[in-house]
């Protein structure tokens, strides 16, 4: 379904991303984990157009994606969520969902973008009143929402970057369950960005590890996570992570 | 609803006014504000999404000029001088409107290109003074012997005409304004004006929809343009172009208010009003200082604007409509709390 070649992106001298192989089949979900600042949100926005590759082929469905627009992009049938949710505040939960579903996909109605809202909603477990502001939304929610917009353009492969972030344990458990559920009813192909990789681990078919920007391991959850470069690489950084997260 | 009626009882008791005796001074007070009403809304269609244009003067002047200029070189008819004016308005929006978008030119550097469209088309009206008469102004050449003239979409000393006109396009701009604010592309660009990347990304096509609100609301502003050339029969590049118009449509909507449909029409009523005021009672006087120290007070409404700009931004930003709505809103869901 995606086939990604020699993937390159540099920021001024500073090569975010270097040289990545990678596909993606339908109907799988794929882990993308990595330290902090080792390149995946910036894999996620050369894939979804944000940005555009110094280098490399992105291939989505037998076309080129690398170059597009986003908005083209998302009507190629990728939808992504931000790291950091960006909601559209002037607007309620509904109406945010709804513009996701009516500007995402081609020629539909109005009434039938609002029911598309009310589908995303449900599937990720919001509330689909017509009247509930943004502000109301807690960080799981804002997570949330983010994935009920992405899933409202009705697409077939999925970019959630990070949906478990600031979320305590049970919520991430719930949000795991939730991202498996959107698969099993959707039968969306779904790459999932975390770092947080004992959840992560449990739902994914296949993983793939970044570090500064390289691929440094690929495979099943089992054998990534005996895989000794990866513990090196990650645990390392994940135990400053947890120290980190302790301070808070 | 309930806004609709207050639009239907404005219009009929508009219609009224010549028959209840309301002509001469006043009833050309409410065709002027009428007409601009009609360029206020245009503009706040855009501004109400953060496009913030100070190039509306430029549109309306081309509206004007070109309606004027194709009747007395070329004889032709406002009735198709004004849709040719409207297509070159147009034009002229796509070619400041599609870069701006397409660079992400937003905020206030978009402010500041459009205010130099302003000037520019200013510039140019001066410079081709020998056709368009520069900074002294320009007429519409009468019709045959001068009278009242469909064709020539000329009605000297018939106010009541031009009243029919100017309430027919009055609400025909609230009703675009309606459409627009009923339509999937206010949600668009809503969230437009506060993530363009976060749009994009579900979908919304943000160059295009930036460029076609830009293009209703320029082409709004032109007509209303030409009907102002058609009512005065005169213009010139400071009473209908230029920066100095440009900054009081913005001024008229940021008072009446930028978020409601009847806003850039109670927007119109108070600062025409008070132009109107100020010019009777001030005029052109002058004060002095001391005995040898004087100043044309002038520029005292100018001053008083400018105060009251201040005034609206920070205490009232919605405008008066806007916080009268926001008032009466508040009102109503504290009773329905205290009745349950
Ligand atoms: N727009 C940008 N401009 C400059 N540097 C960036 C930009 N986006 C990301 N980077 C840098 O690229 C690296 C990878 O970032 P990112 O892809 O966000 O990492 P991750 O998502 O894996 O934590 C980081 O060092 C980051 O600072
Ligand atoms: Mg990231």
């Amino acid at each position: 379904m995606l086939t990604v070649k020699n993937l390159t992106k540099k920021f001024g001298g500073f090569t975010a991303v270097s040289a990545v192989n990678f596909s993606v089949e339908k109907g799988e979900i794929l882990g993308l984990i990595g330290p902090n600042g080792s390149g995946k949100s910036t894999i996620f926005n050369m894939l979804s157009g944000v940005h555009f590759p110094n280098n490399g082929s992105i291939n989505f469905q037998n076309q080129e994606l690398s170059g597009l627009q986003p908005q083209s992009i998302c009507e190629l049938g990728i939808g992504r969520t931000f790291q950091i949710p960006r909601p559209f505040k002037r607007l309620t939960i509904l109406e945010n969902v709804a513009l996701a579903g009516y500007f995402g996909n081609q020629n539909v109605s109005k009434s039938q973008a609002w029911s598309y809202a009310e589908e995303a909603l449900h599937l990720v477990g919001l509330p689909s009143d017509p009247n509930i502001e943004i502000a109301t939304l807690g960080a799981a929610g804002l997570k949330k929402l983010e994935l009920a917009k992405a899933l409202a353009t009705k697409p077939n492969l999925l970019l959630a970057d990070e949906s478990l972030g600031g979320l305590d344990h049970s919520e991430m458990d719930q949000a795991a369950e939730m991202l498996k559920n959107i698969r099993k009813e959707l039968g969306i192909t779904i790459i999932w960005v975390e770092h947080i990789m004992g959840v992560l681990m449990k739902v994914v078919d296949r993983v793939m590890v970044l570090d500064h920007g390289e691929k440094i391991a690929e495979g099943s959850p089992e054998k990534v996570s005996k895989d000794k470069k990866v513990i090196e690489v990650y645990l390392g950084s994940d135990a400053k992570e947890i120290a980190k997260a302790a301070k808070r | 609803m309930n806004n609709n009626y207050i639009i239907g009882l404005l219009t009929l008791i508009l219609l009224s006014l010549p028959f209840i005796g309301v002509t001469g001074y006043p009833l050309h007070i409410v065709i002027t504000i009428l007409i601009w009403s009609f360029a206020y809304t245009g503009w706040s269609i855009m501004g109400r999404f953060g496009l913030v244009s100070l190039g509306h003067g430029a549109f309306m002047a081309m509206g004007g000029y070109i309606t004027a200029l194709l009747w007395n070189y070329y004889g032709l008819t406002p009735w198709i001088g004004i849709p040719i004016a409207l297509i070159l308005t147009a034009f002229l929006a796509i070619i400041v409107g599609y870069p701006c978008f397409k660079f992400r030119i937003i905020g206030h550097y978009f402010a500041l290109v459009t205010l130099a469209l302003s000037e520019v088309v200013r510039q140019v009206i001066i410079a081709t003074r020998d056709y368009t008469g520069g900074s002294l102004g320009y007429t519409p050449e009468p019709h045959g012997e001068g009278g009242w003239s469909i064709y020539a979409l000329q009605f000297p000393d018939d106010r009541t005409a031009f009243l029919f006109i100017a309430v027919f396009i009055w609400i025909i701009g609230i009703l675009i304004w309606k459409y627009i604010d009923n339509s999937m592309s206010r949600y668009a660009l809503e969230a437009i004006s506060e993530d363009e990347d976060a749009s994009a990304a579900v979908g919304v096509k943000v160059t295009r929809e930036k460029l076609k609100i830009t293009v209703i609301s320029a082409l709004i502003t032109a007509f209303a343009g030409a009907l102002y050339c058609q009512y005065q029969m005169f213009i010139s590049p400071d009473t209908i172009g230029g920066v100095g118009i440009s900054l009081q449509i913005v001024f008229a909507v940021v008072v009446g208010g930028i978020y409601s449909a009847l806003g850039p029409t109670v927007g119109a009523i108070i600062t025409l009003l008070l132009a109107e005021i100020l010019r009777i009672s001030i005029g052109t006087a002058r004060v002095c200082v001391t005995d040898d120290f004087c100043l044309n007070a002038s520029g005292f409404p100018l001053f008083i604007y400018g105060i009251m700009l201040i005034v609206f931004i920070i205490f009232l930003p919605k405008g008066i409509v806007g916080s009268l709505m926001d008032f009466f809103k508040n009102n109503s869901s504290k009773k329905i709390k205290t009745e349950n």
